[in-house]
């Protein structure tokens, strides 16, 4: 039997904690249309702290990268270790702290 | 009545709406129509609940006995309870539910819009606090108007009946007592008449958007609530609402 979702549509949230700010995932939300999406999303996710920004976008336009594309796109370059970050020598007094 | 006392009535009638609808709203935690609106009606219902502190903590300062909020919301009895009829009206239904909040939120709004400019500092705060959580209770409740309204054939159906239904409640919050018209004087208190043309301005724009009729201008209307005058709905609420705390008095956990 196909396990149908039930609900409304989905949505996917993002937020920005800070004005200027990458937004981030944080989950979804279901919701009949956008202005409700966005009001739920906000009841989900913005209660606790305070935040600059909110975007819900409807989860069936998010197009994603399938499992069987993992190798080509996400296997890193192995043999070209130069590309890794680490792998260059980071001189004394540079502080690594970097936001 | 010493002015001191007409500050501690009005507190409690403001109290008294918002711990009302916060535990009507409350009683639809864990039965909402879908999770996220179960969830909002339950933000609501907190939001509410959180004002209704304000306004007990400052009426238990005001009276000067010793009650503190907790005793004025738990160990009064139902005649004591000064919030209007419309609060206290059942759930019913989502669309019955939507259209009580809706005709509140719109009140709220411009009370505390009025109530921000109030001569007493408290009170003013209380107000440009609260307000921002009104101005979504609002949206939430216009847009699920809409929605309802202008929704399906069963959605309208049920929409129309309920603000038909609740409508003899809407004019009770207009009135203007003794105690209003006392504190208005002083500048206090918010002067309900000024309010009025903005709700209903508001109250007709949306009804007309969600094509839901406007109810019946000859309805009669039944007031009572700040004379502790309830309908049969108020009793039973406290009663859930207050069983724990008169059960186990001082109970802590």
């Amino acid at each position: 039997m196909e396990n149908k979702d039930t609900q409304w549509n989905l949505w996917e949230v993002f937020v920005q904690y800070k004005a200027g700010k990458a937004y981030e995932h944080v989950g979804n939300v279901h919701a009949p249309d956008a202005e409700l999406a966005l009001q739920n999303a906000r009841d989900l996710y913005a209660r606790r702290e305070r935040l600059a920004g909110m975007w819900v976008v409807p989860s069936e336009a998010i197009v994603a990268s399938s499992a069987t594309d993992s190798e080509s796109f996400f296997d890193p370059a192995d043999d070209k270790v130069y590309r890794h970050p680490l792998f260059y020598k980071i001189p004394k007094g540079v502080s690594l702290d970097v936001e | 009545m010493s002015n001191s006392e007409l500050l501690f009535e009005y507190l409690l009638r403001n109290g008294d709406d918002r711990v009302v609808l916060g535990q009507r709203m409350a009683e639809w935690c864990g039965k909402g129509p879908i999770i996220e609106e179960d969830l909002a009606l339950a933000n609501i219902s907190l939001d509410l609940i959180g004002q209704s502190v304000l306004f007990l903590k400052y009426a238990s300062e005001v009276e000067g006995k010793g009650r503190d909020e907790d005793a004025l919301a738990y160990f009064r009895d139902e005649r004591k309870y000064k919030n209007l009829l419309l609060v206290e009206q059942p759930n019913t239904d989502f669309a019955f539910t939507i259209a009580r909040q809706f005709f509140y939120d719109c009140y709220e709004y411009y009370f505390y819009t009025e109530l921000a400019n109030s001569s007493d500092e408290t009170l003013s705060a209380i107000a440009t606090k609260s307000i921002k959580e009104t101005i979504y209770h609002l949206r939430h409740s216009s847009e699920w108007m809409l929605r309802l309204g202008d929704g399906t054939d069963l959605s309208n159906a049920k929409l129309q009946d309920a603000v038909d239904y609740l409508w003899c409640y809407t004019a009770e919050i207009f009135e203007m007592t003794e105690l209003d018209n006392a504190l208005l004087a002083d500048g206090i208190a918010v002067d309900l008449n000024k309010i009025k043309p903005l709700w209903d301005a508001k109250v007709s724009e949306i009804l007309e958007k969600a094509k839901i009729k406007m109810p019946d201008e000859n309805t009669y209307m039944i007031k009572g609530g700040r004379k502790g005058v309830h309908t049969e709905y108020l009793g039973h609420l406290l009663s859930e609402m207050q069983i724990l705390t008169r059960s186990y008095p001082g109970a802590k956990w």
